[in-house]
């Protein structure tokens, strides 16, 4: 455990000065600025208080963004320290492969939580600021956080696993990219896509909420629109999430969490140096 | 006591015979040279007694157990070729890591750093060292934990002659200790005095394992002798001898081992026609490419 939590607090430092904190807490404070400047025009009486409708501006946001921020931390992972030479002498290193990854992997998480913190509490500070009857969406604001590391985790796994699984640094960069664009953007499109062509059918019903349940990113979204119905209104798949216990969803988002994180250290096993 | 044994190991690389049948034992308290072309299979010898390359075939022991095993990591220390760190770190920060690693108190960082003469810069990031000082960064890491094997993999490349010389008196304090020392290098001329044994490594074939005399001796390559004669002297001397004029008063002449004390005996005859004789042992040069070459044909 002393290890584990050495290899740790050195991976946070390294990170903490290739300006790796610096980047993500700026990528996601910079968002959510952006995102409560645009919010703060009157949206009309919702009867719902300012910081409920952040919540669910800042839910499409994470969507993007965490995914994002953890796939770019990761990617680099192992398979730069390959490139590099440092990753042969680490494992003539009596430590298991599974707690230098567990390091990466607590480090990178410190991190995200760093920023998601920052982001989120620019926008709640801004929400607090025009609408004092906010204090009622903090249950919401608790939810969308630590699902975001959740969500986070997940992501963090994938870029591992893809980062064992390539002997380059850039291979791997070009494979993240293209997962995050699959799996945040064009899975959606897709769905979408079928849903209109589909017209209200088989696919609609069955297929489409358990295809949304399967995308961790789908399922985020789903489980903290979910837990607060006024919010549907803003989501363009509000009324499919309606149909989805938001436990299920929930339940999605930690399996994909766990299962990436195996998967990483299977793959991490497997590397030669 | 035996530290390492390799028996019949074989690596492939696809169609490439990187390693072909190598067998090789490294006692506790032994230096042994593993000398070699570039490619000629000594970094993926070491990848594999270290555990983090898997072989083909035959079998590696590290003080009775497989490479890569727990056991084996936490009493086997390694200096990769072109050792890279996180440029990030300080070199104290890299160290402390590294015997947190081993399961050592941090606070020795200080002093291994100060046995491979880095104190004045330890504080500084890796990223500002020349590859001098991360070879010092890369051997305090080796020192850890009173290893019992140690694989280093041209450890001194890179280094100055004075480094050099630090370095192997370093790692002759090691062996007195018991540390079984495998160390690999292109140039026979930079071991000659500090190891026990060379083993000579070509096209993954190990194509000669002894002390240097005993090699030299095996070779039986020509010895060379040169002679200074007595001023004008110079052309009877060489036509005697059955040797070369170089200039005015040089002249050079070869012979066999077995045929030395003969060549001298009649140098010693030609009496005051001679002012000086040096007796010149075939090059480590020479002795490498005989034994890398050999296997080639
Ligand atoms: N990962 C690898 N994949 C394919 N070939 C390799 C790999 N590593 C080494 N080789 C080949 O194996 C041979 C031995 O390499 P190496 O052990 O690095 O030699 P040396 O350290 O003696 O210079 C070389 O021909 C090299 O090209
Ligand atoms: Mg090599």
């Amino acid at each position: 455990m002393s290890r584990l939590l050495a290899a740790a607090a050195a991976e946070f430092r390294i990170a903490l000065r290739n300006r790796w904190v610096a980047i993500a807490i700026t990528m996601m404070v910079l968002f959510a600025a952006v995102l409560s400047a645009a919010g703060t025009a009157p949206t009309g009486d919702l009867g719902v208080d300012r910081l409920t409708i952040t919540v669910a501006s800042l839910t499409s946001l994470g969507v993007y963004l965490v995914p994002l921020i953890a796939l770019l931390m990761s990617f680099d992972a192992i398979a730069g320290e390959q490139e590099r030479g440092t990753l042969a002498l680490v494992l003539t290193y009596p430590v298991q492969r599974w707690q230098l990854v567990a390091a990466k992997f607590l480090a990178h998480l410190a991190i995200l939580a760093l920023a998601v913190v920052c982001g989120y509490g620019v926008a709640t500070i801004a929400a607090f600021a025009v609408d004092p009857r906010s204090l009622a969406g903090l249950a919401a604001l608790f939810r969308l956080t630590w699902t975001s590391l959740l969500l986070g985790a997940a992501f963090l796994g994938l870029g591992y696993t893809v980062s064992a699984l390539s002997r380059r640094s850039g291979t791997a960069a070009a494979l993240v990219i293209a997962l995050w664009l699959v799996m945040i953007v064009l899975f959606d499109l897709a769905l979408l896509a079928g849903v209109v062509a589909d017209n209200g059918g088989v696919f609609t019903t069955r297929i489409f909420p358990l295809a949304l349940l399967a995308n961790p990113a789908d399922a985020f979204r789903l489980f903290n629109l979910a837990a607060s119905e006024a919010t549907s209104a803003a989501a363009g798949i509000g009324g499919a999430a309606n149909a989805i216990p938001p436990l299920q969803a929930l339940l999605s988002l930690t399996l994909w969490a766990i299962a990436a994180f195996l998967a990483a250290i299977a793959a991490f096993r497997r590397v030669q140096s | 006591m035996k530290i390492l044994i390799l028996s019949q190991l074989t690596k492939l690389f696809g169609p490439l015979r990187a390693l072909d049948a190598v067998d090789l034992e490294v006692a506790a308290g032994e230096r042994v040279a593993l000398l070699g072309h570039n490619g000629a299979g000594k970094s993926t010898l070491m990848k594999i007694v270290l555990g983090i390359l898997d072989g083909n075939g035959g079998t590696v022991q590290v003080a009775g157990h497989r490479p890569g095993e727990r056991v084996a990591r936490e009493m086997t220390a390694y200096l990769p070729e072109n050792v890279a760190f996180h440029p990030a770190l300080t070199g104290r920060e890299q160290i402390r890591l590294y015997l947190r690693l081993k399961g050592e108190p941090a606070a020795k960082a200080a002093e291994l750093l100060e046995r491979v003469g880095l104190t004045a810069a330890m504080d500084r990031r890796i990223g500002t060292y020349s590859k001098g000082m991360r070879q010092r960064v890369g051997l305090a890491q080796a020192l850890i934990g009173r290893p019992k094997l140690m694989v280093l993999d041209e450890p001194t490349s890179g280094l100055d002659p004075v480094s050099r010389h630090d370095f192997y008196t370093v790692l002759d304090d090691l062996a007195r200790e018991g540390t079984a020392i495998l160390h690999s290098s292109h140039a026979l001329t930079e071991v000659e005095a500090r190891t026990d044994r060379i083993a000579i490594l070509s096209r993954g074939r190990l194509v000669a394992n002894d002390t240097l005399a005993a090699l030299r001796q095996a070779a039986q390559l020509p010895i060379q002798i040169h002679l200074v004669a007595r001023h004008g002297e110079a052309d009877a001397v060489a036509a005697q001898l059955g040797g070369t004029r170089r200039n005015g008063s040089r002249v050079e002449l070869t012979c066999q081992p077995a045929a030395k004390l003969a060549s001298l005996s009649a140098i010693t005859g030609l009496g005051s026609a001679i002012e000086d004789v040096d007796v010149i042992p075939p090059s480590l040069e020479a002795l490498y490419t005989f034994y890398s070459q050999g296997s080639a044909q």
